[in-house]
C-alpha cells in the first residue's frame, strides 16, 4: 500500500506496474533503521566524531605535542567549579587556574581538548579498518569454506577454529610486542626495520590495525560460512549454476547479496569492541607511541592522578563513553532493522 | 558423554600446544632478550647469563625443555632442596621412602628479569588476587544482570523493560577502563565511601568488583531478557499455568531454569572479558595481581614468565569453556553430547 501511495504523485495519473513492485529487503530496512530514534542519535553522534576526525587541524586550538611547563595540570575555573575536590590556588588550594584550556592541561601542559580532538582519529580509523579486514579476510574465508564443502572447508574451519580458541586479547597483546621491539634493535633495510618506520610515521598506529585485524576476521569467517551453508541450496544458486554462470559470480552476485544482512549487523555490533581493544593496549601501553594522543593512554596518565586531577581520566572517559555508546545504539537499530525478530536481544 | 569429554579434552590440550607455540615463536622471534638492558651488558656476561638459564641451547630444544618441566611430574626427595616447593606448582609428599619422597609437577621455571623468584612463586603469590576479583566481579553481574533482565523478560514493553535495557546498553558501552575512573572519582575521592586505590580490606573490593562487574551485568541481562520472552512463549509454561500452578512456580522453576541456558553459554566469553577486564582494573586501582606481571613480562621480553601467564590465562579459558558446555546438560537434559 505505501508503495502505490508513495507513487502517486499528481503527475502520474496511472500507476505502472513496475511502480508497485514490492519493497526490497534493503529498502523496508533501511526504513525501519530510519524510523529508529536511538539509532538515528548514535549515527548523528558518530557522524560529528568523524567530521572532528577528519578536521581536528581545524578544530583543535591548540598542538596536541606542544608541552607548556608552565601550565602543567592547570584548569579552567568552570572545572574547577564542576570537581569539588579541585581547590584553586586562590583559595588555599593546589590548581592552577587558566581558562586558556578548554578543559585543562595534562601533567606535561599539554591540551586535553585539543589531544581528545586528535584521538578521535585512530578510535574511528579503528572503528573503521577493524570490520574492513574482518570483511575482507573473513567473510572471503568464510565464503570459500561454505561453498565449496568438503575437504576445503573442514582444513580451513579447523584452522580457524584453533585461532578463533586462543585467546583474542593475549594474541593482540602478543602480536603487539612482537611488531613493536625497542627501539634501535632492528638492522637498517630489513622488512622489519621497513615497517617499523612505517609504524613509527603514523604514531604507532599502523600495528595497532595490523594485531586486531588479525584478530578480526576468524568470528566473521564461522559466521560467513554457516550463512553460506543455509543459502547455497537455494534454488536461485542451482538455476544459476545451471545456465554455466562462473563460481565467483554465483558467489559475488547470488550469495553475498543474500547474506550481507547478518554480516554487517555482526560488524557493526562488533566496532565498539574494536574501540575499546585500542583504548585497552594503549592504556597498558602496548599502543599509540606518545605523544600521538589516544583516549586510553589518556585514560591511563589521567588515572594516576585521578585524586588531584579528576578532569584529566574523566573527560577521555566520557568521550570514549559517547563513542561505543553510539555504535552500540546504532549496531542494535541495524539488528531490529534486519531482523525485527531478534528486536531487543 | 564420555566420548564427547575425550574429544574435548583432546580438542583443549591441542589448543593449549598451539597457544604455547605460537607465543614461544613469538615472542624469540622478537628481537631483544631479557638481559638487554639500556646500557648493555658485556659480551662475556651475557653469554654466561643465557648459558645459565639454558637461552643458548636450540630453540626446539628449549621449547621442549620448558613444556616439559610443566608437563612431566617428577618424584624428587623431600630434603633435596628446600626451595624446590617454590619451583612447582604441585607438591604432594609422599608417605614412603627413607628421607621422604615428594611427588612435584608444574615447574614454571625461574623468572629471568626478576632473579631471586621463580614463575611459579609469581603465580601462587598473585593469581588469588586476580581470582577474588575475578569471581567478586562475576557475582555482581550476575546479581544485578539476571534480576534487571528477568525484570524486563517478564513485562516487557513496559516501564520496568525500557530502565532495565537502558541500564543495559549504558553497561555495554562501559567497559571497565571507564567505569574504573568514573567510580574512583564518584565515590571514593569526591564520597569517600571507599578507599581510593589499594587491596586487602573488603571495602577496598567493592569498587574495582563493580567496575568490572557492571559491563557484565549489561551483558547478562540483554541475554536473559531475550531468552526469558522466548522460553515464555513455549508450550510447556503454559501447560504449567493450565494445570493451576503458582505464577511463582511457573516462572522460576519452570522458566526460569529453562531461560538460563543461553545464560550460562556466555559465561566463557565472559570469563575472557573478565580477564581483560582485570588488566586495567588492577592497574588504576593499584591492586597486586597477575595482570601487572603478564604486562611488564612481555616489555621486559621475561620469557618464563611471559609463557607461564599466557599458558595459565589461555588454560583458564579452554577449562571455562569445557565447563560451560558441560553445565548445559545439567540444566537441560534433552541436550545430549553427541
Amino acid at each position: 500500500m505505501t508503495a502505490i501511495q508513495k507513487s502517486n504523485t499528481p503527475s502520474a495519473e496511472v500507476v505502472k506496474l513496475d511502480q508497485v513492485e514490492g519493497e526490497s529487503l534493503w529498502r523496508s530496512s533501511i526504513k525501519r533503521l530510519l524510523s529508529n530514534r536511538l539509532a538515528l542519535l548514535g549515527l548523528a553522534i558518530i557522524f560529528i566524531f568523524l567530521l572532528v576526525a577528519i578536521f581536528a587541524d581545524v578544530i583543535a586550538p591548540k598542538s596536541f605535542r606542544q608541552q607548556v611547563l608552565v601550565d602543567n595540570n592547570a584548569a579552567p575555573q568552570w572545572v574547577i567549579d564542576l570537581f569539588p575536590t579541585m581547590i584553586a590556588r586562590d583559595d588555599g588550594g593546589y590548581v592552577k587556574i587558566s581558562d586558556d584550556y578548554i578543559l585543562g592541561a595534562d601533567s606535561l601542559g599539554r591540551d586535553l581538548f585539543s589531544r581528545l580532538v586528535y584521538g578521535a582519529r585512530i578510535s574511528l580509523l579503528v572503528a573503521f579498518i577493524g570490520p574492513l579486514v574482518a570483511l575482507i579476510v573473513g567473510v572471503s574465508v568464510g565464503l570459500i569454506a561454505g561453498y565449496f564443502g568438503g575437504t576445503i572447508d573442514n582444513t580451513i574451519m579447523r584452522i580457524t577454529d584453533i585461532m578463533y580458541a586462543f585467546p583474542t586479547l593475549l594474541l593482540i597483546i602478543l602480536l603487539m610486542s612482537f611488531f613493536r621491539p625497542s627501539s634501535g634493535q632492528l638492522e637498517q633495510g630489513t622488512i622489519a626495520y621497513q615497517l617499523n618506520q612505517l609504524d613509527a610515521s603514523t604514531g604507532g598506529m599502523l600495528f595497532i590495525f595490523v594485531g586486531i585485524g588479525l584478530t578480526s576476521w576468524m568470528q566473521m569467517a564461522r559466521l560467513t560460512r554457516g550463512q553460506v551453508l543455509s543459502v547455497r541450496e537455494n534454488e536461485y544458486v542451482m538455476a544459476a549454476r545451471s545456465i554455466g554462470t562462473p563460481t565467483y559470480s554465483i558467489m559475488a552476485r547470488h550469495i553475498l547479496p543474500n547474506i550481507l544482512g547478518p554480516i554487517i549487523v555482526a560488524e557493526t555490533l562488533m566496532i565498539p569492541r574494536y574501540i575499546s581493544y585500542e583504548a585497552f593496549l594503549s592504556f597498558i601501553g602496548l599502543g599509540v607511541n606518545p605523544p600521538t594522543p589516544s583516549w586510553g593512554a589518556m585514560i591511563s596518565e589521567g588515572s594516576t592522578v585521578i585524586r588531584d586531577y579528576p578532569n584529566q581520566a574523566l573527560f577521555p572517559a566520557l568521550t570514549l563513553f559517547f563513542i561505543m555508546f553510539a555504535f552500540n545504539f546504532l549496531g542494535d537499530g541495524l539488528r531490529d532493522a534486519f531482523d525485527p525478530r531478534m528486536r531487543g536481544s | 558423554m564420555g566420548q564427547y569429554l575425550v574429544r574435548r579434552i583432546f580438542w583443549m590440550l591441542l589448543v593449549l600446544t598451539v597457544v604455547s607455540v605460537v607465543t614461544f615463536t613469538l615472542m624469540r622471534l622478537v628481537p631483544g632478550g631479557p638481559f638487554n638492558s639500556e646500557r648493555g651488558v658485556p659480551a662475556p656476561i651475557q653469554a654466561n647469563l643465557e648459558r645459565r638459564y639454558n637461552l643458548d641451547a636450540p630453540l626446539v630444544e628449549q621449547y621442549l625443555d620448558y613444556i616439559g618441566g610443566i608437563v612431566v611430574p617428577r618424584v624428587t626427595g623431600g630434603d633435596f632442596r628446600r626451595s624446590a616447593q617454590e619451583d612447582y606448582m604441585v607438591n604432594i609428599e609422599l608417605p614412603f621412602g627413607e628421607e621422604g619422597l615428594a611427588l612435584r609437577w608444574m615447574n614454571f621455571g625461574p623468572s629471568l628479569t626478576s632473579r631471586s623468584r621463580t614463575v611459579t612463586s609469581i603465580i601462587k603469590d598473585n593469581l588469588p588476587v586476580s581470582m577474588t576479583l575475578g569471581i567478586a566481579a562475576l557475582v555482581v553481574g550476575i546479581t544485578i544482570g539476571v534480576p534487571l533482565g528477568v525484570m524486563a523478560g517478564l513485562k516487557p514493553n513496559t516501564a520496568y523493560d525500557y530502565t532495565g535495557m537502558g541500564v543495559a546498553i549504558l553497561g555495554v558501552s562501559v567497559p571497565a577502563i571507564i567505569l574504573g575512573p568514573v567510580l574512583q572519582y564518584v565515590f571514593a575521592v569526591e564520597l569517600g565511601w571507599f578507599p581510593v586505590t589499594g587491596w586487602g580490606d573488603v571495602d577496598q573490593i567493592v569498587l574495582p568488583a563493580f567496575a568490572l562487574g557492571f559491563a557484565e551485568s549489561a551483558l547478562i541481562a540483554r541475554l536473559t531478557r531475550a531468552s526469558l520472552m522466548q522460553v515464555l512463549r513455549e508450550d510447556y509454561i503454559r501447560t504449567a499455568r493450565a494445570k493451576g500452578l503458582s505464577e511463582r512456580i511457573v516462572i522460576g522453576v519452570h522458566a526460569l531454569k529453562n531461560a538460563m541456558i543461553p545464560v550460562v553459554t556466555i559465561l566463557g566469553p565472559l570469563a575472557a572479558a573478565l580477564l581483560t577486564g582485570t588488566f586495567v582494573i588492577e592497574i588504576i586501582f593499584g591492586i597486586p595481581g597477575l595482570g601487572k606481571f603478564f604486562i611488564t613480562s612481555i616489555s621486559n621480553r621475561d620469557y618464563t614468565v611471559i609463557m607461564g601467564t599466557v599458558l595459565l590465562y589461555a588454560s583458564f579459558l579452554v577449562i571455562a569453556n569445557l565447563l560451560v558446555d558441560l553445565s548445559y546438560a545439567l540444566l537441560d537434559p534433552r541436550i545430549r553430547f553427541n
